[in-house]
């Protein structure tokens, strides 16, 4: 079926014009444009010269061709290979160490023992750590026999194409035998095959099948709320042109009838034209063509340009680059720039966003007792720092340097020799899926999964129990000094349902132990009646240790039957084959045999919260931005962090905890939150609630209501469940929005999407995901903008995010520097754009009513033509892509700045309304001050200047200078760059012009190049520039003076601000205010560990990496490995 | 795993590859001018330009007032020719029309003379674009520019074609100065009276040894009472298609309400100051019918400054503007002032 040419380019090298045009006329305005053309080529209606409307749209089409060329350019570089475009699905694969795989292969065999591969998933799902897998043994026996190879004859079935990367089930039946097929057999597109000579992979899924491309396609288009505007506002303009055009239309109808019918004398009505209203009729499609340009061409192209320029600034922010992972910030979407500096509402991740995601075994409780803390000599509990003495570990050569411990006694029990203490440790060097690598000797590395194992087994590691090999199915651990050999018979695999993991050993004593650890809530159900009362001191320690911040594990065992044991591994045997349900009935299984526990302790581990992530969250919430935390942590845990990076903190009124279990409990808690934040929205006479009752179906947008003070909520994701429900949701996102911080915990990512879709949904808000970790794919994929953290948890979430950055804190500069700058610059040329284009185009409705309607332009054709292209493109691009109304350090210590863009003031209808009418105005200047001044009048040596080319000269002359004028007032940050553009457009304008005007083009070029020497006798003429002066004076004072009274009367924020650039001393302040508040970092974080994902069974499958582990790592009989039967 | 991390962050150091460069642009750290509304910038513009309108204003409308004018409407007065006219079927009748007028001073200075049409649409796109430049320029081409007057049905082609060449106003003044009953024909200079680069740039009669054969092939345009070459029989330079008269014809006007220059009057004998006070008399030769379409025709003696002719808008408007800048200099002033007591800083 199918084979493996991914199409990941659209164009080849001669369907690319043809293709891209056709694509680019798709396009609403490119195919305006060709309407146009079209208008153009009737002569009864062709109102301009073809190359005004053809040079334009050539150039347009050109710009984004080159761009989409360009972007298909990248694109197939990275992914086209030749050379694998012809594999087939069921062909037999051989690849070599540091291949890069391209189809989804099942591993049939290679160079390693056990014929185990080794691969890297960087690319898959961003993780640095090897993995490995393994062939069935069936297969593995096939080797590099290509004899046998080419003879293999066996039958895959296989689920249907999917892009579930941890997920694969399938069976392969071989000589009448089925065996089974999971993702430990599989090979993905993506990976690169590592320390492995060669192997050979028969492949599954070719081309698109792929799970890496199944993976990649579903990124939905976002669009901006700007962009949506400009749609409407587009539409708006269609209407009012089609308007203009009725109008002129009309007065051509009646002064065809009234004074053309009589003129034709001296100009014939044209060919075909017999009435008056035919006339008309014809004159609305010229007057089309001619007033087209209120809706610019270069309008998409320029907003392209700029969103993809100020792209760059984030991808060059060295404030944004993180120089320990050489991680700069990307834009990895070009075009929502402007969106950033709107942001109303962030969702964020915890785990691995707010915190770093790096575990220190802190502190333990084993068997009633306590460690971790230090106590002085009288008693009292000392504050650890740097100075602390630590634990000695040095009687442990193997012993890992980096950890730290301050506890002595906790040493003290180990050498004592307490078996519970001994048992506690030898739980966390054998309950773990770590893989230990050991290139030197002594030099242990662990290469875990989840950070929290990685500290555990280093925290066994250091004392004394050190966790030193693996092979399928032993454990090999160096006890207080003394190598011993576990049989690993059983890993019952973690997941977000079971919360928890076990092991099934034996040790090299003959004793069979069920080791666990997992969640409290969870394990607590399956102890044993008998350690009730370790279980009410280890619950005071837990309280403790969650007090503190810390993150917890119980660690449970039991002794097992031989007989039960041996029944339940056949059982289990069964289960692992069954090709439906498999899943659940392993997990009934684990469930029966994880019972009757008995309690050894807990852990606790220190999360550690990343750099400045409470000073970031106080500046965002300065600027307005609520904050919602969507985490699968437990509820105390996800408050104690929200306080410890100050979202949550004692100066709020009151912080709800909405935990109810049944739908009305929640609505009640909602109700009661409400309540005490604005009474008066119960009333009948509230607003809300009116609107609400006259509810059509169709859901509103909700107000944003003002609390009564300052509140936070805290929601569980089961009540979460209830109030997403429809009949609560509207009172959920009323009571949630209300408050300045909202808390989700335990919720999965579904619910995170769900949540951002809820406040998406009534809120007219700009919402934004933070996080960095698969589970946050779907919210980051449903919020306006989705920023991934390239953090530990892999690249999944920077993979379907717009934005990525190293670190938490990069958001607020993200935001509050370059999304204010952006959305702006963005508001600015759209103002500035809306306003040169009315401007221009309107004079020319003016003059319909001066010259018999009859599709008469102002100005010359070649100046319509370079109006937009050249004269004017570049001052404003120049403005765009570099004005700061104030510099990034205001902009960051008056987060205040940051409010408009959320409120939209800068570009919205009224906004746009606004230029209009300045368009208006300025078209009404721009056209009667010349007329004016022209009419009946010579020059001053009696010649005639009154005439039409005279007068189309001067309009231009006097249009592009006050729409220079106009773009000088705009701009607030003059760079070299922008007088350059400025002064030169306007130069380059008389240059084209005098040149267009001049002797010799006239006499190549007859036709098109008639005004000749209008520039020289016009332009030479005192009252040609006292009237551009008036022009310009009186387009232009008006606008200084209404912006100079609206800084004084209503100032905006940034107004405000940079009253202050005068007085440097207060920016010292500010600084010096801010440095003192970055010192508050006190607290620990702490994360309910979730998504430890589908523990891969590798401990079964790793082969012996230590030569220096001494005994016997692996047996002779390893062929009877558990996958034998299968 | 952590070997490598620490091995990174030494690097990091060092600024290893991915690092953006430091450079001002790439961080948006330009040098930059920024320029502020603050309260001296805007009054000060105010009342500067208001001040420098007032005076252009004022110096305008002072120079504007020193220009002397005659304008007569003659489509009244000489409404026996203008009837003639109505119908096509006279149009070889010659029609003449006398205006007398009174100059109670002299007007001195240079004196021209323009006629003024009202009324006519010469800027209709249309007939505006109904020309053929590269005819003007004497290269014979044929081309259909110039609809609907381009060729006859017998296909001969018009010399000039185009529907502006075929209206050219062809009504001739002559003005004669009446002192103690003799009269006096008032000199007039029919050529200079067009641009420069027009006359010797923008129209060239086509290469022949003589015009006549230089047209030879062609026709006049259907309302044209004699061919192109015999524009100006007298002088070889103003004839064809550089005859002034013609060029000045073919610029076309802006508005619906223009004048045309259509001669000077040539400063010799007691016209070498202007035109002395007295009684004076236009001789028109009435052809051009306007009275269809409601147009006006005005024969005008005027002088000239150095803001041009004796349009008064310019003065007027600057003086306005002046004003009404100045003006809202002292309200901004006033308003200031009531606001400076105001707390307009940032509440951090």
């Amino acid at each position: 079926r199918g084979n493996n040419s991914i199409k990941t380019s659209k164009y080849n090298f001669f369907s690319f014009l043809p293709l891209n045009l056709f694509e680019q006329f798709q396009r609403i305005a490119n195919a305006y444009f060709l309407f146009l053309l079209i208008l153009q080529l009737i002569p009864q209606i062709s109102s301009l010269a073809w190359f005004t409307t053809v040079v334009p749209l050539v150039l347009v089409l050109a710009v984004s061709g080159v761009k989409d060329a360009i972007d298909d350019f990248d694109l197939s570089c990275r992914l086209k290979d030749e050379k694998w475009m012809n594999v087939q699905v069921g062909d037999i694969i051989r690849l070599e160490n540091n291949n890069f795989v391209t189809a989804d292969l099942l591993l049939l065999s290679s160079s390693e023992p056990h014929s185990l591969t080794y691969i890297e998933t960087a690319e898959l799902d961003g993780e640095t750590n090897l993995k490995v897998k393994q062939a069935l043994t069936v297969t593995a026996e096939l080797g590099e026999d290509l004899q046998k190879l080419t003879e293999f004859n066996g039958e895959v079935k296989c689920e249907a194409p999917n892009n579930k990367l941890d997920k694969f089930t399938g069976t392969l039946t071989l000589r009448g035998e089925k065996y089974a097929l999971d993702n430990e057999k599989m090979l993905l597109r993506g990976c690169i095959i590592r320390n492995t000579e060669w192997c050979f992979g028969l492949v599954i899924y070719a081309g698109p099948d792929t799970k890496l491309m199944q993976n990649s396609g579903k990124t939905t288009f976002k669009r901006t709320s700007i962009d949506r505007l400009m749609n409407v506002l587009v539409l708006l303009i269609f209407a009012f042109l089609a308007l203009m055009c009725l109008i002129l239309a009309i007065g051509n109808g009646i002064w065809e009838y009234d004074k053309g019918y009589y003129f034709q004398v001296y100009l014939p009505w044209a060919e075909g034209v017999n009435s008056a209203s035919y006339s008309g009729f014809l004159m609305f499609w010229s007057y089309v063509i001619i007033l087209n340009t209120v809706v610019p061409i270069s309008l998409y192209v320029s907003v392209e340009i700029i969103r993809l320029g100020n792209s760059f600034y984030i991808d060059w922010d060295r404030k944004m680059y993180y120089p320990p992972k050489d991680t700069p910030a990307q834009a990895r979407t070009t075009t929502l720039n402007e969106e950033l500096g709107q942001i109303k509402y962030i969702f964020s991740d915890k785990t691995g966003t707010l915190t770093q995601n790096i575990m220190c075994f802190n502190k333990c409780s084993i068997h009633g007792k306590s460690y971790g803390d230090v106590y002085d000599m009288s008693g009292q509990r000392i504050e650890i720092n740097e100075k602390t003495e630590k634990v000695d570990f040095s009687y442990n050569q193997l012993a890992d340097p980096k950890f730290a411990f301050y506890d002595h006694s906790l040493v003290e029990a180990v050498k004592l020799g307490d078996i519970q203490t001994h048992r506690f440790f030898r739980l966390l060097s054998l309950c773990h899926t770590v893989m230990p690598e050991e290139k030197k000797e002594g030099n242990l590395v662990y290469q875990a999964q989840s950070p929290d194992e990685g500290a555990l087994v280093t925290a066994a590691r250091n004392f004394g129990f050190v966790f030193r090999a693996r092979t399928p199915e032993t454990i090999t651990v160096v006890e207080m000094g003394e190598t011993k050999v576990y049989k690993l018979l059983a890993i019952l695999d973690f997941n977000n349902v079971r919360k928890r993991m076990s092991v099934i050993v034996r040790s090299p004593e003959g004793d069979l132990t069920l080791y666990c650890k997992g969640a409290d809530t969870i394990l607590y159900e399956l102890l044993h009646s008998s350690c009730d009362s370790l279980k009410e001191e280890t619950t005071e320690h837990l309280n403790e240790f969650a007090g503190e911040g810390l993150r917890t594990l119980v660690v449970a065992y039991k002794n097992l039957d031989e007989e039960y044991f041996q029944d339940w591994i056949r059982r289990h045997h069964e289960a692992s084959t069954a090709l439906e349900g498999r899943e659940d009935k392993l997990s009934e299984l684990y469930e029966e045999i994880e019972k009757d526990l008995m309690l050894l302790g807990a852990t606790a581990i220190e999360d550690k919260l990343q750099d400045g992530v409470p000073q970031t969250i106080e500046t965002l919430a300065r600027a307005s931005i609520k904050i919602w935390v969507l985490t699968g942590d437990k509820q105390e845990t996800a408050m104690n962090i929200s306080y410890s990076c100050n979202l949550l903190n004692d100066d709020m009124d009151d912080v709800f905890v909405i935990e109810g279990s049944t739908s009305d409990d929640v609505l009640k808690e909602l109700r009661d939150a409400r309540k005490k934040m604005k009474p008066e929205s119960f009333l009948d006479s509230d607003e809300i609630n009116i609107q609400f009752e006259k509810s059509s179906k169709k859901p509103k947008v909700l107000p944003d209501e003002q609390a009564n003070g300052v509140y936070g909520l805290v929601i569980t994701g089961h009540s979460l469940a209830y109030g997403l429900e429809e009949n609560l949701e509207l009172e959920l996102v009323r009571t949630a929005c209300m408050c300045k911080v909202v808390i989700c915990c335990r919720v999965t990512p579904l619910q995170k999407a769900q949540v951002v879709e809820l406040v998406k949904k009534y809120k007219k808000a700009v919402t934004l995901a933070i996080g960095d970790g698969a589970n946050d794919v779907s919210m980051i994929k449903t919020a306006h903008i989705g920023v991934g953290i390239s953090g530990q948890e892999g690249m999944q979430a920077v993979l379907s995010s717009d934005f990525s950055f190293a670190q938490f804190r990069y958001l607020q500069r993200l935001l509050l520097v370059h999304g204010r700058w952006s959305y702006i610059r963005m508001c600015k040329f759209l103002k500035y754009f809306f306003y040169k284009n009315f401007a221009f185009t309107l004079v020319h409705f003016w003059y319909g009513f001066f010259s018999g309607f009859s599709a008469q332009t102002v100005y010359d054709e070649w100046f319509i033509t370079l109006y937009n292209l050249v004269y004017t493109s570049l001052p404003v691009l120049g403005m765009s892509l570099f004005d700061q109304d104030v510099d990034d350090r205001w902009s960051l210590l008056f987060p205040q700045l940051y409010v408009p863009g959320q409120q939209n003031l800068y570009f919205n209808k009224t906004v746009f309304v606004k230029c209009m009418f300045q368009g208006i105005y300025s078209s009404l200047i721009l056209f009667f001050i010349p007329y004016g001044a022209m009419y009946n009048t010579v020059r001053s040596d009696g010649k005639a200047i009154a005439d039409y080319q005279s007068f189309a000269l001067m309009v231009q002359t006097c249009l592009l200078i006050v729409v220079s004028v106009q773009i000088c007032l705009d701009t607030s940050y003059w760079t070299v760059v922008n007088q350059f553009f400025i002064w030169g457009s306007l130069s380059v304008y008389f240059a084209i012009t005098f040149t267009m005007y001049s002797d010799g083009m006239y006499m190549i070029f007859t036709a098109s190049f008639p005004f000749v020497g209008t520039a020289r006798n016009t332009l030479s003429q005192p009252n040609v520039w006292l009237a551009i002066f008036l022009s310009i004076t009186l387009c232009v004072l008006p606008v200084v003076g209404f912006r100079f009274l609206k800084t004084q009367l209503r100032p905006t924020p940034s107004d405000k601000v940079r009253k202050y650039l005068i007085k440097p001393e207060i920016l010292q302040q500010h600084l010096r205010r801010l440095r003192r508040t970055s010192t508050r970092r006190s607290g620990y974080a702490f994360a309910h560990q979730h998504g430890f994902g589908a523990l891969i069974m590798s401990g079964r499958n790793m082969r012996p990496k230590s030569p220096f582990a001494t005994t016997g790592t692996f047996s002779p009989n390893s062929d009877k490995h558990k996958h034998k039967g299968l | 795993m952590k070997n490598k991390m620490s091995f990174l962050q030494q690097e990091g150091e060092a600024c290893p590859s991915r690092c953006p460069d430091n450079s001002a642009f790439r961080q948006q750290r330009l040098p930059a001018w920024k320029p502020q509304f603050t309260i001296t910038a805007v009054l000060s513009t105010f009342f500067l330009t208001g001040m420098f309108c007032l005076s252009v204003g004022v110096c305008l409308i002072l120079s504007a007032n020193s220009i002397r004018e005659i304008q007569i409407d003659y489509s009244d007065k000489c409404s026996d020719c203008s009837k003639l006219r109505e119908n096509s079927s006279n149009w070889n009748k010659e029609c003449l029309c006398s205006v007398n007028f009174t100059l109670k001073e002299d007007i001195l200075g240079d004196v021209f003379m323009y006629y003024g049409l009202q009324n006519f649409y010469q800027n209709h796109r249309r007939y505006a674009i109904s020309r053929s430049d590269a005819q003007l320029l004497g290269q014979n081409v044929n081309n259909s520019y110039c609809a609907p007057f381009t060729t006859y049905q017998n296909g001969t082609p018009m010399a000039p074609c185009g529907a502006i060449a075929n209206s050219m106003f062809n009504d001739t003044f002559d003005l004669f100065y009446n002192l103690n009953s003799s009269v006096t024909q008032v000199p007039l200079l029919k050529t200079g009276n067009s641009w420069w680069t027009d006359k010797n740039v923008k129209f060239r009669n086509p290469k022949s040894y003589n015009l006549s054969s230089a047209f030879a092939g062609t026709s006049r345009p259907p309302y044209w009472q004699k061919p192109v070459y015999l524009l100006d029989e007298e002088d070889e330079r103003n004839n064809g298609y550089i005859n002034d008269d013609f060029i000045i014809w073919m610029r076309v006007s802006a508005f619906a309400t223009f004048r045309n220059l259509y001669r000077r009057v040539r400063r010799i004998r007691q016209f070498a100051d202007g035109l002395p006070a007295g009684n004076y008399t236009f001789h028109i030769s009435y052809n051009f019918p306007v009275t269809k379409f409601k147009a006006r025709k005005h024969v005008i003696l005027s002088t000239v400054v150095w803001s041009g002719g004796s349009n008064p808008f310019l003065g007027i408007a600057y003086v306005i503007s002046g004003t009404a800048a100045t003006l809202a200099g002292f309200v901004i002033t006033a308003i200031h002032l009531k606001l400076r007591k105001r707390k307009t800083y940032f509440q951090k």
